[in-house]
């Protein structure tokens, strides 16, 4: 069969059925408060670290939530662990909680990967 | 022999409740424990969705209650209700038993106070201002900075005491995000070179015209709306508010230097309808507001047979609401002297 | 009558644990750096071997602290390690002074009803076997309060006991066999020979009446030895490794050596001299206000003894410190926590039973990280020149009245600093330390350096109590680090800050990280006098609540983190002052929500009394040196 072009282009689709969302479930199972987030942005607002460079939890966790798990491997170790974003939560997040299960589970993965 | 009905608030419910029962043939008194009736209306400009003068509720409110079988008494608070056999006793702070056959609460809300959102810098800042306080400037028609300046960067900051598990308030208020859109217009209309900033998390315009003034607040009067919830505000030397916010629509964080700041402070269970839900054993939700039998056919009727809510003390409400809300109460109200008597 | 088969079984476990616990020590002194090696050498020499006599008698003897905080409780350890100590010297002497002959084995002085049931008729001896008799009769009641409490904890006033494990209670079996099994083998004997004083003999002759003594002595002999010597051969196995263990641990502290922040001998030895006495269960806020009690430091330290994954343990704490304050051992658990919260560094030996005995530790090699930095993308290094440099802190930009307040003070005191934070800045590295990651905390420990360095300030002002901690103690700067409370003291005491008093009541809340961590308790208090009159609290100093907010615990809820708050806050506010005062944004962070009383930060309400005079900038120079604060160390 002849390809007439219209095939969209895969990486810009979130590929929800074929995505692996192990990781957020990994967050959520040790921390149910993954869930409450509203997307207001108030964390990243008042990142410390996102004062110098692109780290924002309330997009991470988004993306870890759809699977797109690539964007967030590397970033998330941008964080200092500083505690504002939890102060300012408006849902009362364990956002540090989340940052540091995240980085946990991608250094599992790592770590199996080898 | 006429019924006789305390009503406790003389707000908007309180004084629709009493007009209502007087009309229905109840001898009314109406406590209200500041020095006037009206309640917040009175100290708010205009209204949404229509941009209607408050004054004008205020002046059909207290044409209401000019009645006869009505007493008013104000700068009186209300410390105990009990009940007594078939009727109740109302203790007042200036000494006074009043008997009464039935009761309605309409002690209605309080303004979030902003000072507990440290972080905006309400009472830290000079021009971080309250939505109230916003509303006093339109009556006077002067908005001004502190130094006499008139603004012309102007935020809004949506949901201050609504929806935040950090001061204790998960609920929403539902009347800031309009309040914010009609106080925005109302800015452009004064100061038409003024550019002005709403800060929401959502847009929750859920009310009869409200979307309709949402999307002529973008039209007409070039209003921005920007998705974020504020983190914090600090001050520069020129005395701009530097505003931090994550604009999650384009996924960065944003900062911009603002002349003012206005919070649109959410709506509290009133501190006095707290003491009288201690006082007289009333339920009130996880949320502090009084909780009614039923969320859909008893949203007036308490658990003390006999006392019967009104209006914002129950759960935040606009004016239609809580008018609507207030009417019912007087149904709720009559049903129960008539069952009593017969 | 010299010698009987029956003390086998005693005289056996009595050599093996005294061979063991020698050979332990040497193990351990062999650990230990070569720092350490000579602190303890120079301390077992000089001043610090008779304080550590002292301690060893008012503590482990007499257990002092904890018949201070809990009488009962230490009433029942006191009968215990006092009374049996006491029983074995009077039963060593008796044996010397009425034996067949001087220094005897020490099976004879344990067992000398057996050798000498004649002993005790008359006069002098008499007198002696009441001592015998009075000593048994002290241990038992403490054996009495030890029974109850294991089956209700209530009795002895504590609300938590710690949970055991099989060889723990094989242990406590032995433990509680060996006087009750002395005392009716000694009951026994006395009413064979008609002997004995108040209590064996009255007892002996009660069961004379029914029983056949002389035949019932003889295996509660038996007993006796077979019970104490099972109990000195598991000994090492179980908790009660702390009796030989805590001795070495006071002459190793009193010779200055401390956990420092990595494991090793030290840590070893606190970890064994843990009793599970149980008291830093109950002063835990975590037990107190949310239930929770399976994380306690007594659990933590059984957790590393028996070579389990304490990560969970470790990771659930506040790191507020007041385990380690009440700790009737003074261990240093909260920096063991800290320890326990990293990577591990060793990992222990397999779980054979030689290594029960002897635990190895291997260390783990640390894997290279090529040398990339986490935090390779923060910007170039930019300072301006200043005298005084002011660090709010990250948490500060949210409580922007402290902020205010404290630049409203070093404007009015005529202080020549620099903003360092202004903007925002990079945080201290204390919360990734918290949270066990110390490289990435010393990557932004060396930028912050890099700042405070080029820019020649001699002084560091902070107004957050944790960066103050990490600023003094884990940065190697040259410069003199104040919590702003210092400061703020020192400006008054210089006489460049006038104040006028508020006539308002103060409680002083004092935050984990300041007080108990960093050992600063004076100086908030005396700021705060100075502007209103100071309500003291039962809660003053090391007895502070944690507020609940802090960054130690990544585990709980916020509902937890709140419950916990708001318990404090009631109990702090309860006689009614007009502001519960702090010294830490996150503290006040944590208390506004959930009381109705006004919290605010010693800046803000020096700020308010401040009597603005205009300052002609001549004034702050001098001012500089505080004393060193009290050592503490992590």
């Amino acid at each position: 069969m002849s390809n007439f072009g219209f095939t969209l282009l895969k990486a810009r689709r979130i590929d929800y059925d074929a995505n692996d969302r192990s990781i957020a479930d990994f967050i959520h199972d040790n921390e149910p408060s993954f869930r409450w987030c509203i997307e207001c942005g108030c964390c990243s607002a008042t990142c410390t670290s996102g004062n110098y460079i692109g780290f924002s939890l309330r997009e991470l966790q988004i993306l870890l939530k759809r699977g797109e798990n690539e964007e967030v491997k590397e970033k998330i170790f941008n964080c200092m662990l500083c505690g504002k974003c939890i102060l300012v939560c408006p849902r009362g997040v364990n956002t540090r909680n989340v940052i540091a299960l995240a980085q946990e589970a991608f250094k599992n993965k790592k770590q199996h990967a080898v | 022999m006429k019924n006789k009905v305390i009503v406790i608030g003389g707000g908007t419910a309180g004084m629709e409740v009493a007009g209502q029962l007087a009309k229905h043939d109840c001898t009314v008194t109406l406590l209200e424990r500041s020095a006037e009736t009206g309640g917040h209306v009175r100290d708010w400009y205009h209204l949404f969705p229509d941009r209607k003068d408050s004054r004008e509720v205020i002046n059909y409110l207290e044409n209401l209650i000019r009645h006869k079988s009505i007493s008013l008494f104000t700068d009186t608070d209300v410390n105990d209700i009990v009940r007594e056999n078939d009727f109740f006793v109302v203790r007042t702070s200036d000494g006074k038993e009043l008997q009464a056959d039935a009761i309605v609460v309409s002690t209605g809300f309080d303004l979030f106070r902003s000072e507990r959102k440290e972080e905006y810098g309400y009472g830290i800042y000079d021009n971080v201002i309250s939505s109230a306080d916003l509303e006093k400037m339109f009556r006077n028609d002067e908005i001004k900075l502190q130094n006499g300046n008139i603004p012309s960067k102007i935020g809004m900051v949506h949901c201050v005491g609504s929806r935040d598990e950090k001061v204790g308030n998960v609920y929403c208020s539902k009347l800031c995000c309009v309040t914010a859109v009609k106080q925005a217009i109302e800015i452009v209309k004064r100061i038409p070179e003024a550019k002005v900033f709403c800060f929401y998390m959502d847009i929750r315009m859920g009310g009869a015209l409200y979307e309709e003034l949402y999307k002529e607040a973008q039209q007409d009067y070039g209003v921005n709306f920007i998705r974020g919830k504020v983190s914090e505000v600090s001050q520069d030397i020129d005395n701009k508010l530097i505003t931090k916010v994550e604009d999650t629509l384009t996924g960065r964080p944003l900062k911009i230097g603002l002349d003012m700041l206005v919070l649109m402070a959410g709506m509290e269970m009133a501190e006095s309808g707290q003491k009288i839900a201690l006082s007289a054993e009333l339920d009130t939700g996880e949320n502090r507001f009084f909780k009614a039998t039923d969320l859909h056919y008893g949203s007036n009727k308490s658990n003390k047979n006999g006392i019967f809510y009104a209006g914002t003390c129950t759960a935040p409400m606009n004016i239609t609401e809580t008018i609507s809300h207030a009417r019912a109460a007087v149904i709720d109200v009559i049903d129960y002297l008539n069952d009593r008597s017969n | 009558m010299q010698f009987d088969p029956f003390v086998i079984p005693f005289n056996i476990g009595l050599y093996f644990i005294l061979i063991y616990a020698v050979v332990r020590c040497v193990l351990w002194f062999r650990d230990l750096s070569r720092a350490d090696k000579l602190r303890l050498q120079r301390g077992f020499f000089g001043r610090p071997f008779a304080k550590s006599l002292k301690e060893i008698f008012m503590e482990s003897l007499i257990h002092r602290k904890i018949l201070k905080s809990n009488f009962r409780l230490g009433y029942m350890h006191m009968s215990l390690a006092f009374g049996w100590f006491l029983l074995i010297l009077f039963g060593t002497i008796e044996a010397d002074i009425f034996g067949t002959r001087h220094l005897n084995p020490p099976y004879k002085a344990i067992f000398f009803k057996f050798f000498n049931p004649e002993h005790g008729r008359n006069g002098i001896e008499a007198f002696y076997a009441f001592i015998m008799d009075f000593l048994l009769a002290f241990i038992l009641s403490g054996l009495l309060l030890a029974v109850i409490k294991r089956f209700s904890s209530r009795v002895v006033g504590m609300k938590k006991t710690t949970r055991l494990k099989t060889l723990d209670k094989v242990a406590l079996t032995s433990l509680w066999l060996i006087f009750p099994s002395r005392l009716l083998a000694e009951s026994f004997t006395s009413a064979a020979y008609d002997t004995g004083s108040f209590l064996t003999g009255s007892l002996g002759s009660v069961f004379a009446s029914f029983l056949p003594v002389n035949e019932l002595a003889y295996p509660f002999w038996w007993l006796y030895s077979i019970s104490l010597g099972t109990f000195f051969i598991l000994l090492p196995l179980t908790r009660y490794m702390h009796i030989p263990t805590e001795l070495f641990l006071i002459f190793a502290r009193n010779s200055g050596i401390r956990t420092g922040d990595h494991y090793g001998a030290f840590t070893e030895i606190q970890t064994y001299s843990c009793s599970s006495c149980g008291i830093c269960i109950d002063t835990c806020q975590l037990n107190l206000s949310t239930g929770i009690t399976d994380i306690q430091s007594a659990y933590l330290l059984k957790g590393i003894r028996n070579n389990e994954d304490v990560k969970d343990i470790a990771n659930n704490c506040l790191m507020c410190g007041r385990c380690d304050q009440n700790c009737p051992v003074g261990i240093e658990l909260t920096p063991i926590r800290m320890i326990m919260r990293r990577e591990p560094e060793t990992k222990s030996g397999d779980n054979g039973f030689f290594e029960k005995y002897f635990p190895s530790h291997v260390k783990i090699p640390v894997p290279k990280t090529n040398g990339s930095l986490v935090y390779g993308w923060l910007p170039a290094v930019k300072t301006t020149k200043a005298e005084v440099l002011y660090f709010a802190g990250c948490m500060t930009h949210l409580t922007p009245a402290i902020k205010k307040s404290m630049i409203k003070i070093l404007d009015a005191a005529g202080v020549n600093y620099n903003f360092m934070d202004e903007e925002g800045g990079v945080c201290c590295g204390r919360p990734l330390m918290l949270a066990g990651k110390y490289k990435q905390a010393r990557e932004l420990i060396n930028y912050n350096s890099k700042i405070i360095k080029q820019s020649g300030a001699n002084i560091l002002v902070t107004s957050c109590p944790i960066c103050y901690k990490v600023f003094r103690e884990s940065y190697y700067l040259n410069i003199d680090v104040y919590h702003h409370s210092q400061f703020i003291n020192s400006l008054i005491n210089e006489d460049v800050l006038r104040l006028r008093f508020l006539r308002k009541k103060i409680t002083y809340h004092s935050p984990c990280e300041l007080g108990r961590r960093s050992g600063v308790y004076a100086e908030p208090k005396e700021v705060l006098k100075h502007v209103g009159r100071l309500q003291l609290t039962r809660h003053e100093d090391e007895n502070a609540y944690c507020c609940g907010g802090s960054l130690g615990n990544m585990h709980i809820s916020y509902a937890q983190k709140k419950k916990i708050a708001s318990d404090a806050a009631k109990d702090l506010t309860r006689n009614n002052p007009d502001i519960l005062a702090t010294a830490c944004p996150l503290c006040k962070k944590t208390f506004s929500p959930v009381t109705e009383t006004p919290v605010a930060d010693i800046a803000e309400i020096v700020a308010e009394a401040i009597i603005l005079s205009h300052p002609d900038k001549k004034n702050y120079s001098k001012v500089i040196s505080l004393k060193e604060p009290v050592d503490i160390s992590e």
